[in-house]
This record gives structure tokens, C-alpha cells and sequence, in this order.
């Protein structure tokens, strides 16, 4: 399937996958859950849970509701720590074929610094993914992704220990205008862009008269947001230079072309995991299969051509 | 190992006085046989499901055997009134067997504590001991038996069922529950419970009081089945030396501190080491 093959230009030389279909942070798990219903080696690459230093314990229950074409969800950020994925997870993913992007998170500068500096040593880490939807402690909570200085903050943080790993900034799309954080995290260093993380929203029950989540409000993923991701991407691959990857409810071929339409160079499949975990694993044929009907010669004949 | 499986609708059953009371009992065939453990489940999504509903749904395995696969169910929300309107011949995806059954100690006196559609599971554990001779059922409900699928179980176990109609009826029901466990932990048997939470925590709490050893099944909402979203989890009850409280062996994600998946880790824990009040 050598037309699925996408090589990503990086500072760094070229990333190179074997088809642009990853699974995305916080659905596919530690990746080792998913091997009884699929080989790894199929995907191009896996994004990691997101890791903090320590472990979390994550957010009061109920954390998830399932809403029209989507869910939200207020987990909190609960993972086994750094050390433990390090220790129990990391050595059981397969070395080649799939990249493993480690997904990092932190509330202040230092704890991203010492992050990237040990999974950019970790065997068999192939990127980072840093996620800047998250409180920005130092600075009174506001999440570091919805203000230009903070987001190019971390992402110079991140840059400066990272080592010989690309570095993916993944964007929320909870701001006035995504392309003024995408242009502050690329002129930060960032070497690929993910768009997008959840968007942020509500539910209620009027028999209870009861938030749906225990922390009220929390994200929403799943095909719901596809048009909202679809913008973001279009938006901010116009904007900038490095290249996007395309994340927000894609559950099919057609889906992953739509992005690689609008200027994505691979995507991350989320929340479809949890509608069937099989799914994910037969999309890279389905891809190619599609492209065949649609005489597309390769990934990056297709990226970027919308009329 | 859990799998995914293709099957189709064989019989969708109401059960009790026709449909409109909600309950019903799905036979599924060609979905393969597996190993399982009664107390484990599947997740299910019939393919006819569009984006709308993201979510497959988590059914205890009632069933699993050459004829296929059989799950109870009562409907309760969106996804399992869409189920209610399956028709034979219908595609339908399940995964699994998942999570962690019930302790299975042949030789004990068991004593199997059902609440409502909790006795889902316990279809699957009684006839894998039909006949011995320690085995009990005692049972509580709200909607007519005939909902249930008590009466198939009853005849392979001393059995015992308490409707919920009337004040005083629970308090007769709890009473009753508190005779048979405080007898079985006297004989050291194991107790086995399934039901909505308040039934849980009385179970738990009549457990602690009698020293008996119990094991419960939850049902929390899950997303993905797997372990992985995380939006399942109950916390694991930790002493003050960072162990867990279980007079009862636990499976290592239990000493750990952190919450833990039901679907995964669960749906079967000991009434002791985990967090039923929050």
C-alpha cells in the first residue's frame, strides 16, 4: 500500500508513516487494549493517553454521557503516570510499523520540560503530542491553548527538550480564533499541529435537574464535531507552514479523505474506537480502496487540492 | 481473548405481559463459542446503529452456549428502546466475553443476591451448578416475575423471591437477605450480588456486619467496554498504608490507589474493596 505511505517534513527530516491513520489520545488507551480485535502494525501510528508525571487520579463521577452523534466527557486526565507507562506499557508496543506518539500534559513549564526530556530518551517513542487544553496553573488557570504567549510557551518548553522527536501541538478549538494559537505554536518551534481536541459543552437531565457530569462541563467528541474539526484544519493549514493532522469524528475513508482534502497530512480516529474497537484496524484498506474509485494516485496528490 | 463477532437476531422475547412493560430476553446466533465466566459481559451494537448512537451497550451474558447467545435486558433509555424494536434476522455486533466474572468456589455454599435485572448474570452462573446442593437464590423485584427469567433458574437452586409492591416489603426482603448471609458466612460460603447500587451497599453493609465474603457486579455506564476511556471507574477502598482494604486477594489495579475501570477491572469486585458511596 505504498500510496497510503506519507512522509511528514519535519526540522528534523521526515516522519514517516505508514498510512496517515492514527489512533487518537485518550481512545485507544495505552494501545496495548486494542491487540485482540486487530494487529497494530496496521495503523500508521498510535497516539498514547495522555501522561503526566504522576499519576492522576482524574475528575468525580459520572464522566461521560452519550449525546446525539457524540459524548462528552470530563474524565480529568486520570492515567497511570509517566514511570508506570514507561514501565508496564511502552516495551509491550511493537517497535516498527506504527509510530508511538507519546500524549504529555502538564500544569506548569517544568513538568512538560522533565516529560519531553524522558520519553524524548524512551525507547520506541516515535513523537510527542502535547496537550494544551489544560489549566495553565502559573497563570491562574486559564488553559494554556486559549492564549497565543502561553501555548507558544509550552510549546518552546516542550521544543527546547525533546531532542531528536517531532513535536505535535494538539490545538483546542475553544478559542476566538485558531489560527492566531497555530501561528504562535509554529513560530514556537512546533513542528505538526493537531486539530482538534474537544469542544467544550454541557448536558442535563430534566427529570433529575442534574448536570449529566459531575464537573458540569466537558468535551465533546464524536461525528457531531466533524464540521467544526473540518474548519479548524482548513483554517489552520492556511495559516501556517507545518503540517496539520486531522482529528474530530472521522469514522470512515470518505472522512479521512474530506481532511486530507482540506490540507491534513494524516488523522486520528477517536471516538469511533469506542463504537466498535475492530473498526479502526480496517480503515488504512478502506482507504485505499476508496482512493483506487476515486483514481488518487497517493496522499499527497489528494492534500490540499479542494477546488 | 474477547472478539468481535457478527451475529443476528434470532428471538427477541418479551418477557412478562407483552412488550409494553420493557423487558425482554435476545437470543443471538453465530457469535461463535467462546470460553466465558458467568458474571463477565459483551458489548453490543446493532449494525443497523447509525453515528447518532456512538455507544455500543453493556449486557451481562445470560447464555453462551451451541445455541447462541442470550442477554436480558429492560429498557431504561435510548439505546435500549431502540433494542426493543429488533427483528429476527437482524445484524447485530458484539465484542467480548469482557471484564472479570464471578469467584468460582465450586465446593462453597453460595448464596446469589439478586435485585431487580441484577439476576441477569445469575442466569448464567446457576445452571453451570445446577443441582448442587448449596447453592440459593433469593430474590427482589419490583416488576411481576414473569419480567424476569427467575422462574428458569428456580428449579436448579433452593430459591426464594421477594416483591417490592407494598411498604414493608422491602424491610422483609432485607431481613430475609440478612438471615440467609449471616448463615452462609457462618459456613464460610461466598455470597455473590448483583442489583442497583442502594441493594449493593446494603448487601455490602450486611457483609461487614456478618463477616461474609461477598462479591458484587456494577453497572456503571460505559463507553468503550475495553478499559480505556475511563468513564466507568470506581475507586478502590485504600487503608492508610496505601493498600487496598479487601479482606480478599485483589487484582493488582486494585492496590494501586487510582480509580479503576469497571468494565475491565470489573464488573465483579469484593463488596470490601471498593468505593460504593461516592
Amino acid at each position: 500500500m505504498g500510496k497510503l505511505a506519507v512522509n511528514i517534513p519535519w526540522s528534523g527530516g521526515e516522519f514517516r508513516l505508514n498510512n496517515p491513520v492514527l489512533a487518537a489520545s485518550g481512545t485507544f488507551g495505552y494501545g496495548v487494549e486494542f491487540a485482540s480485535y486487530g494487529p497494530l502494525e496496521a495503523l500508521g501510528g498510535l497516539v498514547t493517553k495522555g501522561l503526566s508525571l504522576r499519576p492522576m487520579p482524574g475528575n468525580p463521577m459520572p464522566r461521560i454521557a452519550e449525546t446525539p452523534c457524540g459524548m462528552l466527557n470530563s474524565i480529568g486526565l486520570q492515567n497511570c503516570g509517566l514511570e508506570r507507562f514507561m514501565r508496564e506499557y511502552l516495551p509491550r508496543l511493537p517497535r516498527n510499523g506504527p509510530k508511538i506518539i507519546a500524549n504529555i500534559y502538564a500544569r506548569n513549564l517544568a513538568d512538560f520540560s522533565e516529560l519531553a526530556a524522558t520519553l524524548s530518551r524512551a525507547p520506541g517513542v516515535a513523537a510527542l503530542e502535547v496537550n494544551i487544553s489544560c489549566p495553565n496553573v502559573e497563570a491562574g488557570g486559564l488553559l494554556f491553548g486559549q492564549e497565543a504567549r502561553a501555548a507558544a510557551g509550552v510549546t518552546a518548553a516542550v521544543k527546547k527538550f525533546s531532542g531528536d522527536l517531532p513535536v505535535l501541538v494538539k490545538l483546542t478549538p475553544n478559542v476566538t480564533d485558531i489560527t492566531e494559537i497555530a501561528r504562535a505554536c509554529a513560530d514556537a518551534g512546533a513542528d505538526m499541529l493537531s486539530c482538534i481536541n474537544t469542544l467544550s459543552g454541557m448536558g442535563v437531565d430534566v427529570r433529575s435537574r442534574r448536570f449529566l457530569l459531575a464537573r458540569r462541563i466537558g468535551g465533546l467528541s464524536g461525528a457531531a464535531v466533524k464540521p467544526v474539526a473540518l474548519r479548524c484544519v482548513w483554517q489552520v493549514a492556511q495559516a501556517v507552514s507545518i503540517p496539520v493532522i486531522g482529528v474530530g469524528g472521522i469514522y470512515t475513508a470518505e472522512d479521512i479523505l474530506e481532511f486530507i482534502l482540506v490540507g491534513a497530512w494524516a488523522v486520528q480516529i477517536g471516538t469511533a474506537n469506542f463504537s466498535r474497537p475492530d473498526r479502526i484496524f480496517a480503515l488504512p484498506a478502506e482507504l485505499s480502496a476508496l482512493m483506487d474509485e476515486l483514481d488518487i494516485a497517493s496522499c499527497a496528490a489528494f492534500r490540499g487540492t479542494l477546488a | 481473548m474477547p472478539q468481535m463477532h457478527l451475529c443476528s437476531v434470532r428471538a427477541l422475547v418479551p418477557l412478562g405481559e407483552g412488550e409494553k412493560r420493557g423487558f425482554f430476553s435476545l437470543l443471538l446466533e453465530g457469535c461463535g463459542l467462546p470460553d466465558w465466566t458467568p458474571g463477565q459481559f459483551v458489548m453490543l451494537r446493532p449494525e443497523s446503529w447509525s453515528r447518532e448512537l456512538p455507544w455500543a451497550r453493556p449486557f451481562s451474558i445470560g447464555r453462551w452456549d451451541g445455541n447462541g447467545l442470550e442477554i436480558f435486558f429492560q429498557v431504561v433509555g435510548r439505546g435500549t428502546s431502540l433494542l426493543a424494536g429488533l427483528r429476527p434476522g437482524e445484524s447485530v455486533r458484539i465484542f467480548g466475553p469482557l471484564g472479570q466474572g464471578f469467584a468460582r468456589e465450586e465446593n462453597k455454599p453460595v448464596l446469589l443476591l439478586a435485585g431487580g435485572m441484577g439476576i441477569a448474570p445469575f442466569a448464567g452462573y446457576i445452571p453451570r451448578r445446577a443441582g448442587a446442593p448449596n447453592l440459593r437464590l433469593c430474590f427482589g423485584h419490583r416488576a411481576p416475575l414473569a419480567c424476569y427469567p427467575y422462574a428458569a433458574l428456580a428449579g436448579n437452586c433452593l430459591s426464594e423471591h421477594f416483591p417490592d409492591e407494598r411498604p414493608g416489603d422491602l424491610p422483609s426482603f432485607l431481613r430475609r437477605m440478612e438471615e440467609l448471609l449471616a448463615g452462609n458466612a457462618r459456613e464460610e460460603g461466598l455470597v455473590l450480588a448483583c442489583g442497583p447500587v442502594p441493594f449493593l451497599r446494603a448487601v455490602r453493609d450486611l457483609s461487614l456486619k456478618h463477616g461474609a465474603r461477598t462479591q458484587i457486579s456494577l453497572e456503571n455506564r460505559m463507553a468503550c467496554g475495553l478499559g480505556v476511556c475511563l468513564g466507568c471507574v470506581v475507586k478502590p477502598l485504600m487503608d492508610d498504608k496505601g493498600r487496598n482494604r479487601s479482606r480478599q486477594p485483589v487484582p493488582p489495579a486494585l492496590e494501586q490507589g487510582l480509580p479503576v475501570p469497571v468494565c475491565s477491572c470489573g464488573p465483579v469486585f469484593w463488596a470490601d474493596a471498593v468505593e460504593l458511596d461516592a
